[in-house]
């Protein structure tokens, strides 16, 4: 690989910091649904109401865990149409 | 139908299953051996990861904790889901792109050094067994409590089944058996779980019944009526947490790196064919693992609130029969303080020490006389947590099937766990050891045998371990998570996403991180328990959360390190650069 044309070169290099991007956006909501709101701020977000949940103990056990499926699954078709605008997806 | 024929017959049910399977999936080469062939389609592979995740603990423990605790069980249900987002955003797709078997195979080939890949052994052993020892307790009590057959004699048909479909089928028969266990496990815990958020709320759901009223006109919400209630015993309120904010956040990012970082998950997406499905795979994985952890607070909520009503102010003499038969297996213990026939069950413990030791005589009420002081607090009750999830059908009167059901599902979840940590153990051993360290010219014929033998024998280690428990299970399942978490996190990440990451900057980050998580759990656990308490902890830290100062440690010393040692070797740097990378270059 160290052989690989420049442009090549370019290519992964930017591909890797839209991937990064990406992942960085991604880990903040997921540091944000469970240290902060499940964790930091639970008392202070426990004087709102969700329904019958407090909304501190709705984040830590509850919301927290719908956030994280959700990530996971964007994470998975934004990396994939990121593949595909960098061309290097794999082979069918 | 009595309970106990039902659950001979879902039992029995679910393990010709689980054979069959087996039979039917057996492993022809190590490939297939160690990784199924590298053809699992992602949904099965998320199913598979599911059941090889959720054990004994998620499926018998959880919930439990979380009845007594309230709170402060958020630390599992976020520690042991939010692993998932770490794994599936950087470690899972890279490792799939490396495309090997192992764990120990990665960093020893991207640390270019076979002392980073014994480490990694060594970690990869000492983890797996620390872990295997409790699902085979699980398998035990099952059996002792739900079919009358001594706990040993359980543990032995489990490690037979065990031994049957992993020595047989390797990856690839842990696999599908997995998928299959996996859906009576789910089927097992949420079938209860709807009948009673029916009964209490009105609502099927149980993650919405939690936040429902209750069904009985009163319009109060079902979380206030529990606050209420617990409260008004002198416990505390069940939406309220004890543990300090900073031991919280140090406890759940030590369980979610840890999670990240434990072995027999990673190996899992070795198994599927592309980058992608690894993404996506971790995806349906996680999907598969929350409808279990967001049912588990609805079911601890709902137990809390039927032990309360059901057992506080009962004359003893009139209890149902599955407290006398809790209390025969010495779980569920009641010392009739003020002598009144009527139990009390009040906030505290009830005895001193708080585990019952039992004198075998009988009181005047026909209870089980236990040996312990009585403290001071008025509870007269003592209920181990443990059984909340395997009681609840009974106390809230469930049918007898939805009971033989929930056994099942335990099994289901015990053995799985097993049979996946078992194959890691004997990966370890056939592939790392012998062939990558002792003996790299054996053919693949010969790595086979070896694999098959070296999983025979770590069941046989591990049903030892069932029959005669160590007595510090419990406190060794802190190690699993923070040594994974100080360990394997760090050092696959950092393989990952820093490239000028190298050998010497590893093996220090490791031994570091290994040592100081290690001597802390010991110091606390073992050499100075009594000191065990926030005001000793550093930073009140306790050891369950030390993992993630471990990780902290591991991270400084490596990046420190490595400035101040040469760089990787050029084919090294290439190596990152293409598992970084999906596609073929």
């Amino acid at each position: 690989m160290s052989e690989a044309p420049r442009d090549t070169e370019d290519r992964n290099r930017a591909y890797w910091r839209a991937n990064l991007m990406l992942m960085l956006m991604l880990l903040a909501v997921w540091f944000s649904v469970s240290f902060l709101a499940g964790i930091v701020f639970v008392d202070w977000l426990d004087q709102y109401r969700l329904f019958g949940y407090k909304l501190g103990f709705w984040f830590s056990q509850q919301g927290a865990i719908y956030f994280f499926v959700a990530l996971i699954f964007i994470y998975a078709w934004r990396m994939n149409a990121i593949d595909r605008r960098f061309g290097v997806e794999e082979e069918e | 139908m009595s309970a106990q024929v039902m659950t001979y017959l879902f039992v029995g049910a679910s393990f010709a299953l689980y054979i069959g399977i087996a039979i039917w999936s057996r492993s022809a080469s190590t490939n297939e051996f160690y990784v199924a062939g590298g053809g699992v389609n992602p949904v099965a592979n998320g199913a598979a990861t599911a059941a090889d995740w959720m054990s004994a603990a998620s499926f018998l423990s959880m919930a439990g904790i979380i009845a007594f605790e309230g709170a402060d069980g958020a630390r599992y249900l976020m520690g042991w889901t939010g692993g998932y987002v770490l794994l599936a955003l950087m470690l899972a797709p890279y490792l799939r792109k490396f495309a090997k078997f192992t764990v120990p195979d990665f960093v020893g080939d991207r640390y270019y050094s076979q002392t980073a890949r014994l480490v990694a052994v060594i970690c990869v052993i000492f983890i797996s067994f620390t872990y295997v020892a409790g699902q085979m307790r699980g398998v035990g009590i099952v059996f002792s409590r739900f079919l009358e057959v001594d706990i040993n004699a359980g543990v032995i048909i489990g490690m037979g089944i065990v031994f049957f479909y992993a020595v047989l089928g390797g990856m690839k028969g842990i696999t599908y058996t997995q998928v299959a266990q996996y859906c009576v496990l789910i089927f097992a815990y949420l079938v209860p779980a709807i009948y009673v958020s029916i009964i209490l709320t009105g609502n099927p759901l149980p993650m919405l019944g939690l936040g429902s009223t209750m069904y009985d006109s009163s319009g109060v919400y079902l979380l206030d009526r529990l606050d209420g209630l617990t409260t008004e015993l002198g416990m505390a309120a069940f939406t309220a947490g004890n543990k300090s904010t900073i031991d919280m956040f140090f406890i759940t990012a030590a369980l979610m790196a840890g999670t990240a970082g434990l072995p027999h998950v990673i190996v899992r997406f070795f198994t599927v064919p592309r980058v992608r499905d690894a993404r996506i795979s971790a995806g349906y994985a996680l999907v598969f693992i929350a409808l279990l952890y967001t049912t588990a607070p609805a079911v601890a909520a709902f137990a809390r609130i039927n032990i309360i009503n059901n057992v506080d102010g009962l004359v003893y003499a009139d209890a149902p029969g599955w407290f006398a038969k809790w209390e025969d297996s010495g779980l569920i213990a009641w010392r009739d303080k003020n002598n009144d026939g009527v139990i009390q069950y009040r906030g505290g413990a009830a005895l001193t020490p708080a585990k019952p030791s039992f004198s075998g005589e009988r009181g005047e009420a026909g209870e089980r006389l236990v040996t312990n002081q009585a403290s001071a607090s008025d509870n007269e009750l003592y209920i181990d947590r443990d059984i909340i999830v395997l009681a609840h059908p009974e106390i809230a009167q469930l049918p007898n099937w939805v009971i033989a059901l929930v056994a099942a599902g335990g099994l289901a979840a015990a053995l799985s766990t097993a049979a996946g940590l078992l194959l890691v153990i004997s990966t370890a051993v056939s592939h790392d050891l012998m062939k990558k360290t002792f003996r790299p010219h054996i053919t693949e014929k010969q790595e086979l045998l070896y694999a098959r033998i070296a999983a025979a024998v770590a069941i046989g280690i591990a049903g030892l371990f069932g029959i005669y428990p160590p007595g510090f299970v419990a406190e060794v399942v802190a190690f699993a998570f923070g040594l994974a978490a100080a360990s394997f996190f760090p050092v696959i990440m950092l393989g990952i996403f820093f490239k000028r990451m190298n050998k010497e900057a590893a093996i220090a980050g490791m031994i570091t991180g290994l040592t100081f998580t290690f001597g802390y759990i010991v110091y606390f656990k073992f050499i100075a328990p009594a000191d065990n308490n926030a005001a000793h902890w550093w930073f009140g830290i306790s050891p369950e959360g030390v993992g993630t100062l471990g990780m902290l440690l591991n991270f400084a010393v490596s990046i420190v390190v490595c400035r101040l040692t040469p760089p990787p070797p050029a084919e090294i740097q290439d190596l990152v650069d293409n598992i970084r990378v999906p596609g073929k270059q």
